[in-house]
Order: C-alpha cells, then structure tokens, then sequence
C-alpha cells in the first residue's frame, strides 16, 4: 500500500472514543489490534514489545503490552490512570482515551469519557452483560457520550455464534433504555484474531454491520456539538496600548458552543448588558463569522466593561441561566472525602468561585442503579448535591451543553482537583 | 435497534462521497465542516495558553529553536496578537546545539519582539551544579537542574513546553497542565485529573506546572502545521549531507563532540534530524527530504517513533523517559 497518495490530511475531522471494559475483556489487544491494523504501531515499539514478550517467556507479539503505560503500572500488571494513543486513517484523526475498567477506578473512566465523540463498551462474549457493563453504560449516560459501541468481543471462543451475540445484545438494550441511551451499535468480534476490528475478517458471515473501524472512521460527528447556543466566556482582555491600537479592547475566548456574526447583537452575563459585535479577530485577519470550538477575540461596539468570568451570549434564543445555586451530579475523585462542612472552589468555564455543598441528595450505586441516603461522598462515589456559590456562575444544564454545564471542585487547601461536576436541570 | 449503525450504513450506501448534500446546510454547519483536525488542536492550543495567562502569575515559553516550540510560538501568536505575548521565551541551553538552531532562536525572538532568557548549562557546570563524568556525555538529563535553577531565579510558577504525548509511552498519561512539587518532581500517582477543558492552575509558592499546549499534536501533525503556516524551521530539519558514523542502531553526526572511534568509518550521506537536542546524541535519519512536503509524506510512512529514531538516551531503558521526568525533566 502506498500510504502517501492515499493520506490527504487536508480536513481530516478529528474523533476522541474511548475504550471500557473489565479488567480481561480484551481492551488493551483491541486497541492494539487498531493500532497495528491501521498500521499506526511503529517499528521500534513493536520490537520493544516482542522482546518484551519474549522476556516474560511468551511466544509472538502480546498486543497488550503497546498500550501500557508506567513503570510502576507495568510492574503491577495493571493499568491505573488514563492515557491516550493516536492515530490516524486517510479518514480520520483518531485519539484515544485508554481508561481501566478495574472495579475502583470509575474517576479514570468520566475522565476519559468527558472529552469524548464515542465510547467502546467491551463484552466477553462468554461472560454476556456483567455488572461492570452496566456501570460502564451508566457512565458513559452521565457523561453523555453521543455515541456508544458495544464491542462483543472474544467471538472465537464462543464458535462465532450469531445466538450468543444476539442475547448479548438484547440484555444490553434492554437494560440501555432505562439509561435513555439510544444511539448504539452491536458488533461482534474477535480482538485477538482481528475479525471485525479492522478487517471483516470470514467467521462472522452472518452478521450484517459495519466492522468497527468502517465505524470510527464514518459515524457523522459534527452534530456532537451545539451550534444553537452562542456561549462566549472571556478568557482575557486584550489591551495592547500601542499607538495604532490605542482603543482596541478585545475579548479573547474559545467558542464554547453556537456561533457568532458581525453585527450580531450580545449580552454580557451576569451584568446584563447589552451590545453588538463590532469585529471578529483572529491573526488570520478579520472574519464575518465563527463558530465553536473556534478561539477567537471580539470587539464590541460599546464600551462596557468587561473581564474574565463573564460570558457573551446572544440576545436571542436560549439564555443560560445566572445562579448562585443549582444542583449537579458530582462525581468524587479524591481519596480524601467530601466534607460537606468545608469550602471548596469551584472551576466553571472562566470563573473560579467559592462554595459549599449544601446538601446530599443521594449516592448512587453504580452497580444496581439504587440511589442511596449518604451524608460524605467517597472517591469513585457519584451522587447528586446541591451547592451554593459565593458568586454567581452563567450556566446551562449539562445535558444541553457540556461546556457551560460541567465544573470542577478544587480542595483549596491542597490544590487538587476533588470532583467532576454536571449541572442537573433547574427544578422548577 | 441500532440507530448509529444504521445512520452509519445509510450513510455509506446513500452517499459514499459525502454526507453533507443530503440534508440543508445552515450556514454556521458549512464554517463548522471547513475546520479540520488541525483547526481544532489550534484551537485548543489557543484555550490552553489564554488559560495560563490569565491565572498564572508568572508564566515562560520553553523555547529551544526546535520544531515543537516553533509551532508553539506561531500558537501564542494567535493566541495573544494583537498584544504582546504575556510572558517571555526562556532556553536552556546546553551548550551541545547545534549552532544553526541558536542562530535560528535568536533571530526568531527577534523578529516577535519578544524577550528571551538564555540560562545555560554552562553556568550550572562551573558553578558546580552540574557534574558531567565527561565533556562529550549527553547533556539531555542534565537539562532539568538548569531549569530548576531558573524556575527558581525567576519565580515562574508555569512553564509552556511543547511535548507531545505520542512521543513517548511515558508521555502518553501526561496532563496538559502537569504538576511539579518544590522539588520540580512529576510524581505519575500524584497527578490532578483533567476533565472537558476545564484546567486546574492552582499552585502554591515554590511549586510549578509545566503546560503542554500540543500534547494531543503527532509528530505528522506538526509538520503539517508548520507546512500549513509556512513556518521556516532550522535547515538541518531538511536532508543534507553530512559526516556520520554508525553506532548501536542510530546515525551520530561527527562533531567535536562526537568522534570517529577505532573500527568506526565516517560516511558523507544524506540525513535530516527529526528532533534538534543535544548534538552527542541526537540522530539524524537518512533521507531525502529537502522540503516540508516531502518531510510530510516520509513522516506518514515512517515505521519508527521519533524519539526511538533520534535519542541515544531513550533507548537505554523502557522507562529510562520516566526516570527523567521524575527528576523535573519536562
Ligand atoms: N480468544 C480470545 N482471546 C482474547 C481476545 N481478546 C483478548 N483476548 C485475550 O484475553 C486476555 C486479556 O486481554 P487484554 O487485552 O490484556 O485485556 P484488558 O485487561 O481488557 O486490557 C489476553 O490473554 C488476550 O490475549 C479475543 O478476541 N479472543
């Protein structure tokens, strides 16, 4: 294959996934079946893991060992924080968010799923829908991953069974509905003997749909983003002071979502007011138009004033909301427990306030669903509270836009990053 | 059942080329599907400087002269333009570049505008900071207490490099906003997690963050970049000839510091470098590449990683990266 006249990187589109599964659901030779079919494995590497192979007594090349990650992981044999792999088809940039599935690690998984177009759902043919599939589901629901593939694998240990394949994917459909997941794909496959993943392969005659990487590189992405709400949190004030920009005032930021013209009249939140836009500028030059996830500066035909925190919306359609109080899913991520009786920052696009957790309403337990009365929550736990801010944040609720409806928690004592958060609909 | 696969099946057979003519295009869906990948890593990019500008107190540019921090120069351009970049450049100097790279950074810095400190290696090495076991040793590890020493002198409490995670397996867990303790130490288990684009700055006097503006970026999508700005990038990227030996498995330029041993022959071939570090163990490749584009076409059908390819010091170990790091290599 020549590789150069079919690679036209031009407007590749760009796809983040990730892969979830229990610890032996074959993730890590998925992915390396991915990578050496599509052949993005480079040479070095792939001698690096055959003679490690060879070092740990095993014959061939272990696809597994290209995705491990630390020395220390590598020691313990299992993977314990997410990292991520490249590659790319003439079709599409790929990047993948590699996440463990192991029981305790579910802050490794909404992680992985937060900047993610779609996530791959591993099943041991043998094993069918297991509680850790479940949890995987309901994750990849919270986080709202607009695509979600269930990847059947290890096909071959179960003679390419079109019934087994067919239960497997009934139990998960069935239990999917309650999670209001609706776009899903079933493929059946054999990670170890590539069937299904790059190539068709021949023992999986009957079964209709796409290979999955006909999948990755086709499934339509561009919808994944909101391009109804204009939202413009400014990042920073630009101010240059020179002779021949005495007067310019620009507001730099990334289009979180929507999309913004000249002329197009704005408001400022939380003031208020209002203005219309005057330039869009880029280094590029001047332009009519931009659109998420494009970072951009804008002028504004007033003089107001204007500073990081604030956010710029559209005087038309949907406005977000300017609330001290809301209530969201946490997720908690630290080994150190919430405490409800201390103040936390909360990270919220451009703003960072203090506030408090005011409330528990319940803690969820992953593996059945149930919600449960809790009064701390624990790392890997997910629960939903209430919190009051100190100021005001501009949101929307998560569910309709993911940058302006997710936060961190910061423990202001030790800087680390404590929670997830996603803002839940506005009660009434 | 499966809406995806079928949206993806109807997809293919309706309309092989093309999804877009099938449906009406509003005018922000057709701006929206001109940006490709490259546009959306610029884009975050841009995000990510503007984040530590504005809530680090005293940021720097790591800039080297080498292709990685060159993109993330022409980034904090489009970043910060019309103003001026809100922190300067800084190089750590070895003392073992390659003279056309420390030409090509000064006139670079030049050209911006902006200020660059030059701390080198030199200086660490008479003070005593730095003990090399000999003149011609690699440089590469040794890097890290120059920076420190510099972390320290000027108080920067963030530093913007250009590492990528596909360089290296102990990269590929690295955050975009990565956490050094006092001691300038990446500690792998101590790592904030990263969620959306939300970044957590925070840090307490004496500690830093090295940012990695370009960590989702691969080796092809640099090129690719700097072929789309028409960035000029140090000519020994390019093939030329020069004087090599083979050693182990790599090509090393002969250099005052790199010389021709017993059963070594020199040899005057074609090569470029794919990375521009320290001269007594940076590789060059044999190629013919005498242009972005055709760097680009040999980078997609390249079989070996770049750090495999063209550092003697990666080799020596699976983990011999992450013992670096450990130590505040960034
Ligand atoms: N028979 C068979 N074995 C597989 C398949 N996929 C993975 N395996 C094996 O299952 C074991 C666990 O796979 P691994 O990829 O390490 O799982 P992970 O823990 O999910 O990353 C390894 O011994 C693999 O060789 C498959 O499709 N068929």
């Amino acid at each position: 294959m020549s590789a150069v006249e079919n690679i036209s990187f031009d407007h590749t589109e760009l796809l983040r996934f990730i892969t979830a599964g229990s610890v032996d659901d074959g993730k890590s030779t998925l992915i390396g079946r991915l990578l050496h079919d599509s052949k993005s494995i480079f040479e070095d590497q792939l001698s690096a893991i055959t003679h490690t192979t060879r070092r740990r007594g095993m014959e061939g090349v272990d696809l597994s060992l290209l995705t491990d990650g630390l020395q220390a992981e590598r020691e313990q044999g299992i993977t314990i924080d997410v990292a991520y792999r490249y590659f790319a088809t003439p079709k599409r940039k790929f990047i993948i968010a590699d996440t463990p599935g192991h029981e305790q690690y579910t802050r490794n998984m909404v992680t992985g799923a937060s900047t993610a177009n779609l996530a791959i759902i591993l099943i041991d043919a043998r094993k069918g829908v297991l509680t850790q599939s479940r949890r995987h589901a309901y994750l990849a629901s919270l986080v709202g991953i607009p695509h979600l593939v269930v990847a059947v694998n290890k096909m071959d240990l179960v003679d390419y069974s079109r019934e087994v394949f067919e239960r497997i994917r009934e139990d998960f459909a069935a239990f999917a509905v309650g999670l209001k997941l609706n776009n899903i794909a079933y493929i059946p496959m054999s990670a170890l003997n590539g069937d299904m993943v790059v190539e068709r392969g021949d023992k999986l005659g009957w079964y209709e749909g796409t290979a999955l990487m006909d999948l990755l590189e086709h499934v339509p992405i561009d919808h994944d983003i909101n391009l109804e709400d204009f939202r413009f949190p400014v990042q920073l004030v630009c101010r240059p002071q020179t002779e021949e920009l005495h007067d310019f005032r620009g507001y730099m930021g990334r289009i979180e979502s929507g999309f913004i013209g000249v002329g197009d009249a704005v408001k400022v939140l939380p003031s208020g007011l209002t203005s219309r836009i005057k330039e869009i500028v880029t280094y590029d030059g001047a332009v009519d138009h931009a659109v998420a996830p494009q970072s951009i500066t804008l002028t504004i035909t007033d003089h107001l004033d204007i500073s990081r925190g604030d956010m710029l919306v559209k005087t038309e359609g949907d406005i977000p909301q300017v609330t001290k109080e809301f209530e969201a899913m946490l997720c908690w991520l630290s080994e150190q427990s919430l405490d409800p009786r201390r103040k936390y920052l909360v990270k919220h696009t451009t703003r960072v306030v203090k506030a408090l957790v005011t409330r528990i309403d319940y803690r969820v337990d992953i593996n059945t669903l149930n919600h449960e009365a809790a009064d701390t929550l624990k790392m890997n736990d997910i629960g939903r509270v209430a919190l009051k801010m100190h100021q005001p944040l501009v949101c929307d609720q998560y569910q309709r836009n993911h940058a302006t409806g997710s936060f961190i928690v910061i423990d202001e004592v030790n800087n680390n990053t404590v929670a997830a958060g996603m803002i839940c609909p506005a009660l009434n | 059942m499966s809406t995806l696969l079928n949206d993806v099946q109807e997809f293919i057979t309706s309309n092989p080329s093309s999804v877009m003519k099938s449906e009406p295009i509003v005018p922000e869906r057709r701006i929206a599907r001109q940006l490709g990948h490259l546009d959306a890593l610029e884009s975050e990019a841009i995000h990510i400087l503007r984040e530590v500008a504005a809530e680090c107190t005293n940021p720097a540019l790591l800039f080297s002269g080498g292709k990685d921090s060159i993109v993330l120069l022409r980034l904090a351009e489009k970043a910060f333009r019309p103003g001026r970049f809100p922190f300067p450049l800084l190089h750590i100097d070895t003392g073992h570049n390659f003279p056309e790279v420390i030409e090509f950074r000064d006139r670079r810095a030049q050209q911006l505008g902006e200020r660059l400190i030059v701390r080198s290696m030199e200086d660490s090495i008479r003070q005593g900071r730095v003990v090399l076991r000999s003149e011609n040793q690699s440089r590469n590890a040794f890097q890290s207490v120059t920076l420190l020493d510099a972390i320290a002198e000027f108080r920067f409490d963030a530093c913007i490099g250009g590492a990528r995670r596909d360089e290296e397996k102990a990269r590929a867990k690295e955050r975009i906003f990565s956490f050094r303790d006092e001691f300038g130490q990446w500690d792998p288990k101590n790592q904030r997690p990263e969620l959306w684009d939300i970044y957590n700055t925070r840090v307490h006097p004496g500690e830093n963050i090295r940012v990695f503006p370009i960590s989702n970026w691969t080796e092809l999508d640099v090129w690719e970049y700097i072929a789309r700005e028409e960035l000029e990038v140090p000519h020994i990227y390019f093939a030329h000839t020069r004087d090599v030996i083979r050693r182990g498995t790599g090509l090393l330029p002969v250099s005052h510091l790199v010389q021709v041993q017993e059963g070594e022959q020199a040899e005057n071939i074609m090569v470029r470098f794919r990375t521009v570090g320290d001269m007594s163990c940076t590789c060059p490749v044999e190629s013919t590449a005498v242009s972005v584009g055709e760097i680009i076409a040999e980078t997609a059908i390249t079989r070996i990683t770049e750090r495999g390819a063209t550092r003697m010091d990666d080799q020596t170990s699976d983990a011999s990266m992450e013992l670096r790091k450990k130590e505040g290599y960034f």
